[in-house]
């Protein structure tokens, strides 16, 4: 037993160095960003003001950018993503199965730049042609003022959902295997329908469901690169889907270099600690809700074994 | 509700689902298409060995930003290898304890930590103090992504091997670290492997870490303390310039890429075919 100590230890050691490693990240973007902590205090949140000029610092805009490029893209991309992880795991023949999940699964492995890349010279002037076409008396809604220049909220939004649709469908597809098959063939002895005997299995597992839409919704919130080359780079806080914005990945990204003085420094850390803070909750939302669901299914299954026990006996 | 009704609600769900399937895919042929037909044009052999060329001049390649994008994954996996794989070890050996929770909350925490910040992380720790780009920095960076890909991977593929063998090599008197080095880590070897490859796949596509860590160079160099092209960084800073034969060079960049992705994923998924067939065996 000695013995396995030391290999406790010894493996153990490495453990705590991954541990320390985001214990590390969080003291540091505080540290590196304090003295625009100490200075702007609870105002950066709600500050709409992105001046490096006369040191006036605000994070408004950009966590408003990052907020509504990510639920458009949810909006976009949850219908497609559920849509396919109940084709795969519920519809298509066996066959199929592999092929599909490996084409989706290139789809979140292809490099963000090269989203980006395809995002300037493709997606952004087929946008363009899309604002330029739609009927002016549509131009008096919010949604859709401003003006017609290809990049901004809506390319983001759309290159946004393209990148999350395989995140929240493999996840979603994992919790619908963790729903029991006798909750299916149930419904199916009750005389019903696929839709039917599905929306079942969908209701059931509702909560990994929402867990796995959120895990997409963390990943779209750190997007940089793609939405970078997209979104148009204006801070500004609109309802628009034309007009150039900003997200706070993407402030970073582009002004992190040019930062002079150190109070600007320190404002785009504290962006980054802003952008940390909140992917931490969303994803250890979503982590939970998916964790719920799969112990609950656990419970149940067990509880069904225990309940079909004495009918066996017999 | 009639039957008639009801059976059309299901036929139309069911058409749904297809059509998803079909929209998700519409995107990765267009991109593909793009990247293969626009990067096929600039790219040739010059591409792979010579240096940027400056503007105006027609031309250049990216043999800097390649050798760049290796050495940094290279150093990246020089601390992310080992330590994903023995903390992923503990996770496993360890499954129940309070501390391997903690290590695996860690490491999906580390996963969903945007790849900006992990920049700015590295800036703070590996470029601030010594006031200096380097490619000690970015490799850092990557290499704090790679880590938590590692050990869930490591982790999930040690828990799959059959207890049975464990307990085998435990009940002829082996200790446990030689229970796990000689017995079951080789049975999970395969897969873990794999799970290294595609680890590294997706970070030589990584752009954010190394904006602020690595940078950029304009010359070839193999230092580890000074600024260091990627291919990338390279791709990036192409893409955002105003001029065409920049522009074609950085499609030619994106195909490269996207080539590695391919080769990776085609590569693990055979090997994960014949990691399947075994254990069905």
């Amino acid at each position: 037993m000695r013995k396995d100590l030391g290999f406790r230890l010894g493996t153990g050691v490495f453990g705590l160095v991954l541990i320390l490693i985001v214990a590390a990240i969080g003291v540091e973007l505080v540290r590196q960003s304090w003295l625009s902590i100490q200075k702007f205090g609870l105002g950066f949140w709600r500050t709409d003001i992105w001046d490096p000029v006369s040191g006036e610092f605000g994070a408004l805009p950009f966590i408003w950018g990052t907020l509504y490029s990510s639920v458009l893209a949810l909006a976009i991309s949850t219908p497609i993503a559920l849509g396919i992880a109940v084709f795969i795991s519920e519809l298509c023949p066996a066959r199929l199965k592999q092929p599909l999940v490996f084409l989706t699964e290139l789809l979140a492995a292809i490099p963000s730049i090269v989203y980006g890349l395809w995002g300037v010279f493709v997606l952004v002037p087929l946008v363009r042609e899309f604002e330029l076409w739609i009927p002016d008396s549509w131009r008096e809604w919010t949604l859709f003022s401003g003006p017609p220049v290809g990049v901004g909220m809506l390319s983001a939004a759309l290159i946004l959902a393209i990148m999350v649709i395989p995140f929240s469908s493999s996840v979603a597809r994992e919790v619908l295997k963790s729903v029991p098959v006798a909750q299916r063939e149930g419904a199916y002895a009750l005389g019903a329908t696929r839709f039917e005997a599905i929306s079942a299995a969908l209701y059931y597992a509702r909560t990994g469901i929402v867990g796995s839409v959120m895990l997409g919704f963390g990943r779209a919130l750190g997007e940089t690169m793609a939405v970078t080359m997209v979104i148009g780079n204006n801070p500004q806080v609109s309802m628009s889907l034309f007009a150039p914005q900003y997200t706070m990945a993407a402030v970073i990204a582009n002004e992190f270099t040019e930062a002079a003085d150190e109070l600007y420094l320190h404002a785009l850390i504290e962006i980054g600690l802003v952008l940390f803070v909140i992917t931490l909750i969303v994803n250890f939302l979503s982590r939970l809700l998916i964790w719920s669901m799969a112990r609950s299914a656990r419970k149940q299954v067990r509880a069904a074994v225990h309940t079909a026990e004495p009918v066996a006996a017999l | 509700m009639s039957m008639w009704w009801r059976k059309f609600v299901s036929a139309a769900f069911v058409a749904f689902c297809g059509a998803s399937v079909l929209l998700a895919l519409v995107p990765l042929a267009f991109i593909l298409f793009f990247v293969v037909s626009q990067g096929i044009q600039a790219l040739n052999f010059e591409f792979f060995t010579s240096m940027p060329k400056p503007v105006g001049e027609e031309g250049g390649g990216m043999g800097n930003a390649i050798v760049g994008t290796l050495m940094l994954t290279g150093l990246g996996s020089l601390f992310a290898i080992p330590i994903g794989i023995v903390s992923g070890i503990y996770m496993a050996e360890y499954a129940g304890s309070r501390f391997s929770a903690t290590i695996r909350f860690a490491a999906d925490t580390l996963n969903g930590v945007p790849s900006i910040v992990v920049g700015v992380f590295v800036y703070g720790i590996a470029v601030l103090p010594f006031k200096q780009f380097s490619a000690l920095a970015g490799g850092l960076a990557l290499g704090i992504m790679m880590i938590p890909i590692i050990a869930r991977t490591t982790e999930e593929l040690l828990l799959l091997v059959p207890s049975t063998m464990r307990e085998g090599a435990l009940a002829l008197g082996a200790t446990r670290a030689r229970a796990v080095f000689s017995v079951v880590l080789p049975a999970a070897a395969p897969g873990i492997i794999t799970g290294v490859v595609l680890a590294l796949a997706r970070i030589a596509g990584e752009t954010a870490p190394l904006l602020f860590t690595s940078f950029n160079n304009r010359f070839f160099t193999t230092s580890m303390t000074q600024p260091i092209a990627s291919l990338t960084v390279q791709v990036f800073t192409y893409a955002i310039s105003p001029y065409e034969d920049w522009h074609r060079q950085a499609w030619a960049g994106a195909l490269v890429l996207v080539m590695i992705v391919l080769v990776c994923s085609l590569l693990a998924r055979l090997a994960t075919r014949r990691l399947e067939g075994m254990v069905r065996n």
